[in-house]
């Protein structure tokens, strides 16, 4: 990480997006993904990036994650100019300073559950040893310690995305990126991803979550709206639900949260 | 490993009745969770995770892995096989040659005038013993010489049988310059040559046509009316493919000379020569000896030939290389098509995957991270195939070696060069799946179904 540059400032922003866009080629046509996006992300900030589908929020998630690059715009993540890098080091930037939680979890089905958390950690060089430790710890910090050895198809939904957070923070991110993380889970289960996330960003991890509910959103420590590529609101949610209580009220009828 | 029914019953960690203490471990310890990452920059390791990784992938698609491996197991094997087939069959040919001699020189008569006199080839009377003995004493690099005196067809009698067979007179060195061993009884010997000894070996086939089962060390024969003492019976040397070898009587030169041929010329020098890179320096010496001794004046033809086997030996190899480099050639396809196997199966294995080479990339797998594991992927198969192909060559050259009766040499150069040529069929054909693989696009492929 030799690109850090040292702002010399108070905070630096974890996330700084200049005049952000991207256009697609289909064909002939055009299509404008995102039309000039202008947004800042501080440290230990819980943002809810809402939006119809084709509002551009997917788009923002992959070029924030460092999966793409825009078409013009700056971005600074942890004040790494991510928009000049080249592949390889975009990959870096992946591994270092970007966990992903996805709508379909994406374990890889062959590995055991520590295997799937223990991934960024390879790609990261990290000894065997250290990585065994590493990843029973962010099991432990999501409790799935005593399912470390079980795939993925051993798994619920809800302790499947519990892998997958526990994967997305174990190379220390500096935030994690979830892409409607709860979308594929019932409203019990998505108040538990909901509950853990609340739990890292306590920690001090920057997360930024795409999200179409607005029911997720009020977890929330700010909601980011998007429509046709633009951002069209963003508001400080002056009182985020907390989501271990919430999960207290909801009823605990074993036979009515089955497991996905 | 759970069961499914322990994932349903309700436990501390189960999703089903999770409370909120569950969701707040109170061992974790945030400090190594989210503490500096410890890394080491080492190759070593990142080699090592593709392998596991490789490996992994192999697993899980038992079958589909063997039946890719079969083609470069086959190719394998088939080229050890060809080569051990070819490289015997080569062997065994130059074994027969050189039983023939492939260190052995035959002097015979020339064709030619002799007084305005034209002369078969072979029959002109114009060596003697006393060549023969001028070979033996001036030329260096020979063990053993020998004078022959040859006649066909002629009859013999014993115990009220006869047989038409041919005899031939010789030094006693006979019996190493042709390679025969004696199965009962003695050789004739040197005090047999010097004192012209009425002495003779027989072979097999004239032993049992004269004396059937019965012991005919002792016995006497009759040649050409002249009784012969059997000192000894030859062990059996079979057909060279024209005549029966074993259909002969052997007896000292003096002995022939003196009574059975009365003439002084000889028939034909036999010389072994040390070892049979000496061959052409000993061939050239007896030439320039011979033409001193017959007086050949130089330009002109002389009246004796110097033979030897090597060209013919050199010409059946020659032959029976080539034909082994065409079976290997032939086998080396077969490691070709299993390559192209292995090529298919790999981007069958890469579109399948896409979505796993998307969530790899995601956490942050590099280009090559991706390319080496599908190449380590491509190069296991065909690496583990070829392994397997070197027993199954191994073990199918014995086999046919003992079925068949067909002499089989492994040579470890061909081990070597089809287990290197199949790995190297590995990377080729690795290569280009794997390469398109490192070079998908993160997004679509996280998106792939």
């Amino acid at each position: 990480m030799n690109a850090i540059m040292e702002t010399g400032t108070s905070v630096q922003p974890t996330i700084r997006v200049e005049n952000f866009s991207k256009d697609y080629f289909i064909g002939t046509n055009v299509v404008h993904a995102l039309r000039g996006v202008t947004l800042e992300v501080h440290p230990s900030e819980f943002v809810a990036v809402m939006g119809a589908s084709g509002s551009g929020k997917s788009t923002f998630m992959n070029l924030i994650g460092g999966l793409d690059r825009p078409t013009d715009g700056t971005y600074y993540l942890d004040g790494i100019d991510v928009s000049q890098l080249l592949p390889d080091q975009l990959a870096l930037v992946r591994n270092r300073k970007v966990g992903f939680i996805f709508q379909g979890f994406n374990l890889l089905p062959r590995m055991s559950a520590l295997g799937n958390v223990m991934l960024p950690m390879m790609y990261a060089g990290v000894p065997h040893d250290k990585m065994v430790e590493r990843g029973m710890a962010a099991l432990q910090a999501v409790g799935l310690a005593d399912r470390a050895n079980h795939r993925p198809a051993e798994l619920s939904g809800g302790q499947q995305q519990r892998v997958a957070i526990a994967r997305s923070l174990v190379n220390g991110p500096s935030m994690i990126l979830a892409d409607e993380p709860t979308g594929n889970l019932d409203s019990r289960t998505s108040v538990e991803v909901m509950s853990i996330l609340q739990q890292l960003n306590a920690q001090g991890i920057t997360i930024v979550l795409v999200t179409h509910e607005p029911d997720i959103a009020t977890y929330c420590k700010r909601v980011v709206r998007f429509r046709d590529g633009r951002v069209i609101q963003d508001q400080i949610n002056p009182s985020p639900r907390n989501a271990a209580e919430a999960l207290r009220e909801l009823p605990s009828d074993p036979l009515e949260v089955s497991s996905s | 490993m759970s069961s499914i029914g322990e994932r349903v019953r309700p436990n501390l960690s189960g999703s089903a009745t999770v409370t909120v203490e569950d969701l707040a471990p109170p061992a974790v310890d945030w400090g190594v969770v989210l503490g500096p990452l410890p890394t080491e920059t080492s190759g070593s390791m990142a080699i090592r995770q593709s392998v596991t990784s490789a490996i992994d992938a192999l697993k899980a698609n038992k079958l589909r892995a063997l039946l890719t491996m079969l083609g470069i197991i086959i190719g394998v094997g088939a080229v050890i096989v060809m080569v051990a087939l070819g490289q015997g069959a080569s062997q065994s040919v130059a074994q027969r040659l050189s039983r023939l001699g492939t260190n052995m020189l035959t002097i015979q008569p020339g064709s030619g005038r002799q007084g305005g006199v034209r002369v078969g080839a072979g029959s002109l009377p114009s060596l003697n013993d006393l060549d023969t003995q001028a070979i033996a004493r001036q030329i260096p690099g020979i063990t053993a010489v020998s004078s022959n005196l040859q006649a066909r067809n002629v009859q013999v009698v014993a115990s009220g049988q006869n047989w038409s067979t041919s005899v031939q007179g010789n030094y006693p060195s006979i019996f190493l310059i042709q390679d025969w061993q004696i199965a009962q009884g003695a050789a004739f010997d040197q005090t047999d040559e010097a004192s012209a000894a009425v002495v003779c070996d027989i072979g097999q086939t004239v032993a049992t046509n004269l004396f059937g089962t019965s012991n005919p060390v002792g016995q006497t024969i009759l040649i050409r009316n002249v009784p012969f003492k059997v000192k000894g019976v030859l062990a059996a040397k079979g057909s060279n493919g024209f005549d029966d070898q074993d259909d002969v009587i052997l007896i000292p030169y003096s002995t022939a000379q003196i009574r059975l041929f009365n003439r002084p010329w000889v028939d034909s020098i036999s010389v072994q020569v040390t070892s049979a890179d000496q061959v052409s320096t000993v061939q050239q010496a007896i030439t320039n000896l011979l033409e001193v001794r017959h007086h050949i004046q130089p330009g002109k033809p002389a009246d004796f030939q110097v033979r030897n086997f090597n060209q013919l030996i050199a010409t059946v190899q020659q032959t029976s290389a080539t034909l082994t480099y065409l079976l290997a050639g032939v086998a080396a396809v077969s490691l070709i098509v299993g390559g192209i196997g292995i090529m298919n199966i790999m981007l069958v294995s890469v579109t399948e995957r896409t979505r796993e080479i998307g969530i790899r990339m995601a956490v942050g797998a590099r280009g090559n991270n991706i390319l080496s594991q599908f190449l380590i992927e491509a190069v296991l198969l065909s690496v583990v195939g070829g392994i397997i192909g070197i027993g199954l060559g191994m073990g199918s050259s014995i086999v046919v070696s003992h079925l068949a009766g067909w002499n089989t040499i492994i040579t470890p150069e061909s081990v070597i060069l089809s287990f290197g040529f199949a790995a190297l069929v590995g990377v080729f054909f690795g290569y280009y799946p794997a390469r398109k693989a490192s070079q998908l696009d993160p997004i679509e492929a996280l998106r792939y179904e």
